[in-house]
């Protein structure tokens, strides 16, 4: 090991422009990746022959590529393509729904406990502690046993044990902004409490919440297909990511391609989310270098 | 020192009522209360339910069940499984050696693995091997555990034939090297995750100790580099590992969880589902409230040994 290796701060002009470079480059792929998701979802299924709940027992279990099914069909004799661009569809649009509910939810409780402090900020801070104690698994688990299961209390469900690390994200920057000079022009201006916090602190902070919204997003869609594949998110003959990986374990032997397509698909967004916040992390604000 | 331990068991405890206070509202959010189960059934009377209702205290005003229902819980009576009527403790811990078989196993592998990958990432930063660990750990944290599991299967099971696709022993067997057997498979797809997060956290601990001023001094003092790297560097870096340990603990439960389901293993989590099925809601809320606790004894212990190691936490 020589020192020159372990010097990184500095950085021969190369190396700094390669690692631009592949941090941006890994983003740029997923932000297309994502693109690709999104209008395949939203447009695929009209231009397939096939809709994605029609039963055709006579072609159960057709291998990909064999006839008009691209990716073969289920054991119902579903086209598998068909489901995975609804599946898609429908785990995408909870994805970013429960990222939308629970950056409304964790951007208030963050925003109110970092602006106030003293024992306010301390009891909901205290609240966000509490619910992270829980394993997000077994906490969304048993509430969705609870409830009657579907699109809606899928999304609200993932939403509710997920705003915590936004709250947490936002409570710093708010209370660290409150210090700054604007913040207090803005107290000297006159402006109301919920003014100066969701008008000057709130949208200082826009960056780090850029951020935490897109790997949001990323944790939503995994914890969708978890929650549908254990059976208790979205329901059949409905598709999800999750759902159509519920039988797949039974016939991993006899039709593995079944497994194959929506795991590649969850793991290719879920990654997409996950590299686009981690290069807007660097590109937006360098100094939050957590890993 | 015992100001810093008394004021972190302080907090704990807090936060143990709190954790409490939520898992008694989930408790009663069940459809039914916590009578959901016998108000399904056919042959309860309204009279009955009522009975049952008194007989219970259940008609009592909401905070003086939940004192009364803490209080329970803090003297081990975690109520009866609906199931064989069985003590939810024992249940839970009949199920509990299984579980922490696959997570310490799990932990194991992704701290040794982790941590090298992460040294040697920050040694080598922007190498080859380094961009590869990056991009690799990335991937590892976005595939959903349960498919991992299932590709697992798919090839070392049904291809290969190498392992077994589930179970903790073979029926008849049981010898250690059929237990270590079946382990290996689910002990990996565990790992993954973990592995990945040892990993990055590893890395960007070992890059802040590297830049310090007292790893220069060393330098310039022509302490041999091996000495520096192992006894100054690697070291330090190792300390907030402490608290990562800490902090994975709900990845890990919840990770095994899924790991057990797929592979059939028969720990808490496979028994969490197979109550949630049976709507047997004592063992749920038992394994719900034991997971929480166990998250945070986790992370008390970790920050009270963090600050044992590293005297600078104990002043803030």
């Amino acid at each position: 090991m020589t020192t020159a290796a372990l010097s990184t701060d500095q950085l021969a002009p190369g190396q700094a422009a390669w690692r631009r470079f592949r941090r941006h480059r890994l983003a740029l792929a997923g932000a297309v990746i994502i693109l690709v998701l999104v209008f395949g979802s939203a447009f695929g299924p009209y231009l397939l022959p096939f809709d994605d709940t029609y039963i055709d027992i006579m072609k159960r279990f057709a291998p990909p590529l064999s006839g008009a099914h691209i990716l073969g069909t289920d054991e119902l004799g579903r086209d598998v393509l068909a489901r995975l661009m609804m599946g898609a569809r429908v785990s995408l649009s909870i994805g970013i729904t429960a990222m939308v509910i629970a950056m409304a939810v964790g951007i208030a409780v963050g925003a109110f406990a970092g602006f106030y402090g003293g024992v306010v900020g301390a009891v909901l801070m205290r609240l966000v502690d509490a619910v992270l104690c829980f394993p997000t698994i077994f906490l969304l688990i048993a509430l969705a046993a609870l409830t009657e299961p579907g699109f809606v209390t899928t999304t609200v469900l993932i939403a509710a044990t997920a705003w915590m690390w936004v709250a947490r994200v936002v409570e710093a920057q708010v209370r660290s902004l409150r210090e700054r000079e604007f913040a207090v022009a803005a107290v000297a201006f006159g402006s109301s409490n919920l003014r100066i916090m969701f008008r000057e602190l709130v949208p200082n902070a826009i960056a780090p919440i850029v951020v935490a919204a897109t790997l949001n997003v990323a944790k939503a869609i995994l914890l969708e297909s978890y929650l549908s594949y254990l059976g208790y998110g979205i329901q059949p003959p409905a598709a999800s990511l999750g759902n159509m990986l519920n039988n797949a374990q039974i016939y991993l032997t006899s039709a593995p391609w079944l497994a194959i397509a929506p795991g590649v698909a969850i793991t290719l967004a879920v990654t997409s989310f996950n590299f686009l916040g981690d290069g807007l992390r660097d590109a937006l604000d360098p100094r939050m270098n957590i890993p | 020192m015992a100001r810093y331990v008394a004021n972190r068991l302080a907090q704990a405890i807090m936060l143990l009522v709190i954790v409490s206070a939520i898992g008694f509202a989930i408790l009663h959010l069940a459809p039914g209360g916590p009578l959901s189960q016998f108000a399904a059934s056919a042959q309860m009377t309204q009279e009955d339910l009522d009975r049952v209702t008194k007989q219970l205290g259940l008609d009592r005003p909401l905070p003086i069940q939940y004192l009364d229902w803490f209080g329970r819980m803090l003297k081990g009576d975690w109520g009866r499984s609906y199931r064989d009527g069985e003590a939810v403790l024992s249940v839970i811990s009949s199920h509990l050696g299984a579980t922490l078989e696959l997570m310490a196993t799990a932990t194991i592998i992704a701290v040794l693995l982790g941590c090298w990958i992460g040294v040697l990432g920050a040694l080598r930063r922007y190498s080859l091997f380094d961009t590869l660990a990056t991009v690799g750990a990335m991937i590892a944290l976005s595939i959903p555990t349960f498919w991992f599991g299932l590709v697992t299967i798919y090839v070392f099971s049904v291809k290969l034939g190498w392992l077994p696709s589930g179970d903790r022993e073979t029926v008849g067997d049981g010898s250690v090297l059929d237990l270590l057997h079946h382990l290996i498979a689910p002990a990996l797809v565990l790992a993954l995750v973990e592995t990945a997060m040892w990993g990055r956290f590893m890395r960007s601990s070992m890059l802040e100790v590297i830049n310090q001023d007292y790893i220069r001094t060393a330098r310039a003092k022509g302490m041999p580099e091996w000495r520096i790297l192992t006894v100054h560097a690697l070291r330090n870096a190792l300390l907030p590992m402490i608290t990562v340990a800490g902090l994975q603990l709900p990845t890990l439960l919840g990770g095994a969880l899924v790991a057990e389901t797929v592979f059939t293993w028969p720990g808490m989590g496979r028994l969490f589902l197979d109550s949630i099925g049976y709507r047997d809601y004592p063992v749920v809320m038992g394994i719900l409230m034991f997971s929480a606790t166990m998250v945070l004894i986790g992370s008390l212990l970790a920050d009270i040994l963090y600050a044992v190691v590293d005297p600078r936490i104990r002043v803030g």
